[in-house]
């Protein structure tokens, strides 16, 4: 059975995970463009506007990139996963139609306004402007949460004789107690992201001596961010998505911690290991005795379920991959906080300009940052197995009936292709920009 | 409520040929007619402005047919599975060539990425036109064989093409004599709308050879049109009862011939933007028609065992399309308050804007 749908599988997630390299960005630089915009508007000093309309350069290449690699995703539902979108149509077509209508609307629209108009309406709506491509970016991340939310949490449908999944209570797709923490946690990860990638330009133009009033303004500000950003992730919103996981999915849970037999008492946290499937073990363990239970539970004594309590059916069937994925992010996001907080102690102390190992390291770490935001979504998405719909449809009932591996192979061949070529030439044109830097008047 | 929906989808999906329309065939005038560098950049231009733009309601349609008729949805984009996924490539393709080509000065980066343009714009066009062309002629639905049907009765999976090119077998594939036509008929009506909203928008400086240009492209397209009707009547007897029992129906292909015929006088032609109404017309005509002849259909069965695919049998089940109601009429009118804002921010020769890009 996995064999049919093993290429449309990996498929989805070699698109998506491309596709997810843009708007993790998108998302948060707008509210920093916003941000720059608004300080020129209270200062008038032009610097700040060369900024926002600079980073604003970067914005627009990044959302082509995740226009060109988004339509391929909305595609795929109908084109790869056919039985699910005839089955679930009635309720993630709401959401994703939606998507289209109000967020891809107002941030194309607004954007192409941000980009032209700005002689033409004044500094005022130039701001307004700004303002409404982020509430449409972060609007489009709603929506496309809300569909993953109900596939990890459905709520407010029922199913018909037929099979089919009807929608009947609208405000529930939208209160699903999934979807808010799911939607915060993810927002700021993006900022984590934008923060970083601001910073690290910043860091870049210090280094190389060029544009340097700017590398100082960009580096301050997203190390500010960062720092703010890089908190909130861990803390409350990824422990609140931890908290949902343990309700909701509570054999996703046991198996992203590494906990493979339920202990007596408090759980441990397992900061170091590698799941031996065979044994049903973690080999090379780190860990530190029941702090697991006081963070889920705020009581170091409560009993975490581990796999031995689920049957192979309800356990994720890759359970290393999702394991490693969720250390990862966890992890890496362990690291940002340190150095974004040493990084925000210098810049207190006055040192941060002058400090060429933390200019580097700021200037470095930016793949890590969209290596942490996929690792989330790997967490999730593996979690998830083998249900598409959690609970109630198998991953292999929701492919398409009629299209054979041969030819997902096929395609699946023709986008590795095809986002190489694109990634190498986005890397070009992004490089391009960056180097030109914010005085630069050419196009 | 499924005839509401449907006629929403028509409606953006038409716009969506209209608007985008004209960077396809901007993309094939651009690719046989547009020698000088100054002509290139400026047609370049007129797509690159625009096709973000456009392409949102290509996705919104897409979004909408999801949400109103996901079991057709599932079926069909399932069932042409290898055109869609051409379609998207070039696609992709065709952005990559507009965003990049003024990227660097070097002329072999120009040519290259010129190329990219209009041959993916070509193709494109074609692709779209085959695409009606299947949805007209009808598929295998069940991929029957025997009298037996492989799969539920609105599943199918179509081959890029069989053997015998023709489209009046049980299993046709996606290219067959009918549906290359409607390929052609595509290419050159988009050419022309192209040609047109070139000349409506720039001074470019072979404007006045593009009207000599149109109008022998036009009496392909005209020659063209008479041809398909012909096929289409051997593919389906009855395709003009619709027409005879609602006559009001007769607008939408009258419409098509308006646009066409005008055409013809295009060197008379006093302002730029008389033809690209009439080609407008045609499209719009063109579409319009063919839904309405199809009506309720909108996937015919080519073989006993299967019924055809109709807007009633497809829609969503339960309350989802009286919900959507709501936020779907604020959305319509929100996207009808920005694509007329859009249109005044852009008037004018696109060689004439400061855009500052
Ligand atoms: C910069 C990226 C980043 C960082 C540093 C973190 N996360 Fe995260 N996490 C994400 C990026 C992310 C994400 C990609 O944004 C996810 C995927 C789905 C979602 O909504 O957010 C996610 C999901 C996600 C989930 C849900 C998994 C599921 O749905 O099964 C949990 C439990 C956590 N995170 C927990 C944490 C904790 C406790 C962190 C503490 C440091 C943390 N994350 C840091
Ligand atoms: C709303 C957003 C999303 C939806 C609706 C969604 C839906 C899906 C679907 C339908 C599949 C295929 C079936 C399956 O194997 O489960 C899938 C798999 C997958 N998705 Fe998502 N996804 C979303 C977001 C993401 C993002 C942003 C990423 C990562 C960047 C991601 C990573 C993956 C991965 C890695 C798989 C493969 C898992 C596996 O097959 O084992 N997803 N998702
Ligand atoms: C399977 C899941 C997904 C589908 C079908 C999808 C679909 C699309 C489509 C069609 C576009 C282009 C135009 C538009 O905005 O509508 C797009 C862009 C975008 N997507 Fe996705 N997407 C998916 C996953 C995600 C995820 C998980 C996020 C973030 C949480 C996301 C956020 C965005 C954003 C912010 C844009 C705007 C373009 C940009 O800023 O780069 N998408 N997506």
């Amino acid at each position: 059975m996995e064999d049919i749908i093993f290429y449309d599988r990996i498929q989805f997630a070699f698109t998506i995970t491309f596709h997810y390299i843009f708007p993790q960005l998108t998302m948060g630089l707008s509210l920093l463009i916003v941000f720059f915009k608004w300080k020129f508007l209270r200062s008038k000093i032009e610097k700040y506007n060369n900024a926002a309309k600079f980073l604003m350069k970067i914005f627009a290449i990044n959302f082509t990139m995740g226009v060109i690699t988004g339509i391929p995703m909305e595609f795929q539902f109908g084109t790869n996963w056919a039985k699910f979108s005839e089955l679930t149509g009635g309720i993630i077509g709401q959401t994703l139609a939606m998507e289209g209508m109000f967020s891809f609307f107002l941030e194309s629209s607004f954007l192409a306004l941000f980009i032209f108009g700005e002689k033409l309406m004044g500094q005022k709506l130039h701001f307004l402007t700004g303002l409404l491509v982020f509430i449409g970016s972060w609007a489009s991340g709603y929506l496309i949460l809300a569909t993953n939310s109900w596939m990890q949490h459905p709520v407010g449908f029922e199913i018909l004789e037929n099979g089919k999944y009807v929608l009947n209570n609208f405000s529930e797709l939208f209160g699903n107690p999934w979807l808010l923490p799911s939607f915060l946690h993810n927002q700021m990860a993006s900022m984590v992201t934008s923060s970083f990638v601001v910073a690290s330009i910043g860091a870049f133009y210090i280094l190389r001596g060029k544009q340097v009033e700017y590398g100082k303004m960009f580096l301050k500000t997203g190390v500010i961010f960062g720092l703010i950003s890089a908190n909130l992730v861990a803390f409350p919103t990824g422990d609140w998505n931890a908290k949902n996981v343990v309700k909701y999915q509570p054999a996703a849970f046991a198996a992203m911690e590494g906990i493979f037999e339920t202990e007596e008492a408090g759980s441990e946290i397992v900061l170091v290991g590698q799941p031996n499937m065979v044994e049903k073990k973690l080999d090379n363990k780190i860990a530190v005795p029941n702090v697991l239970s006081f963070l889920t539970y705020q009581n170091w004594n409560k009993q975490i379920k581990g796999m031995d309590e689920f049957s192979k059916e309800e356990l994720p069937t890759n359970i290393p991959g999702l394991y490693y994925s969720y250390h990862i992010m966890v992890g890496l996001g362990t690291i940002f906080i340190g150095l974004m907080t040493f990084a925000a102690f210098l810049l207190w102390r006055k040192k941060l300009f002058t400090n060429k190992a933390i200019l580097w390291s700021i200037m470095s770490i930016v793949p890590l940052t969209y290596i942490a935001n996929l690792a989330g979504w790997y967490t999730a998405e593996l979690g998830r197995q083998p249900y598409l719909v959690y609970g109630y449809l198998k991953t292999v009932d929701g492919v398409s009936p009629t299209v054979s591996s041969g030819n997902t192979l096929f395609t699946l061949l023709g986008f590795i292709g095809l986002y190489i070529l694109l990634g190498l030439l986005f890397l070009l044109l992004v490089g391009k920009t960056i180097n030109d830097g914010p005085t630069s008047k050419a196009h | 409520m499924e005839l509401f929906w449907f006629i929403i989808i028509a409606v953006v999906m038409a716009i969506f040929f209209i608007l985008d329309g004209y960077d396809f065939g901007a993309g094939i005038i651009h690719l046989f007619f547009a020698k000088k560098e100054d002509d290139k950049v400026v047609i370049a231009k007129t797509a690159g402005l625009f096709w973000d733009a456009n392409e949102v309601w290509f996705v919104v349609a897409g979004g909408l047919l999801f949400m109103a008729f996901p079991t057709y949805y599932a079926s069909v984009f399932s069932g042409f599975y290898l055109p869609l996924m051409i379609i998207l490539w070039l696609m992709i393709f065709r952005a990559i060539g507009l965003e990049f080509r003024g990227q660097f000065k070097y002329q072999m980066w120009k040519d290259l990425w010129d190329k990219v343009f209009g041959i993916s714009s070509l193709l494109l066009a074609f692709f779209f036109g085959v695409g009606l062309g299947n949805v007209v002629r009808g598929v295998n639905l069940g991929s029957v064989e025997n009298g037996v049907s492989l799969y539920e009765p609105h599943y199918f999976f179509l081959p890029l093409w069989n053997s015998d090119f023709s489209p009046l077998v049980t299993h046709p594939g996606i290219f067959d004599f009918f549906t290359i036509i409607i390929g052609v008929i595509s290419v050159l009506t988009l050419a022309i709308h192209g040609a047109n909203w070139i000349i409506f928008k720039t001074n470019s400086s072979i404007n006045d050879k593009l009207k000599s240009t149109i109008f022998i492209m036009n009496i392909f397209l005209f020659v063209g049109s008479l041809i398909s009707l012909n096929f289409w009547r051997n593919l389906n007897n009855d395709f003009f009862n619709n027409f005879w029992d609602k006559p009001y129906l007769l607008v939408f292909p009258v419409l098509f011939f308006v646009g066409v015929i005008g055409q013809f006088f295009i060197k008379k032609f006093k302002k730029d933007y008389y033809g690209f109404i009439f080609s407008t017309l045609t499209i719009l005509g063109g579409i319009t028609s063919t839904l309405a002849s199809l009506f309720p259909v909108i996937l015919p069965s080519r073989n006993n065992v299967n019924p055809d695919l109709t807007i009633y049998n497809m829609a969503v089940e339960g309350d989802g399309l009286s919900m959507a109601l709501g936020w779907g009429i604020v959305g319509i009118i929100l996207m009808a308050i920005y694509a007329i804002v859009r249109l005044k921010l852009t008037k004018g020769k696109v060689d004439d804007m400061d855009y500052g890009h």
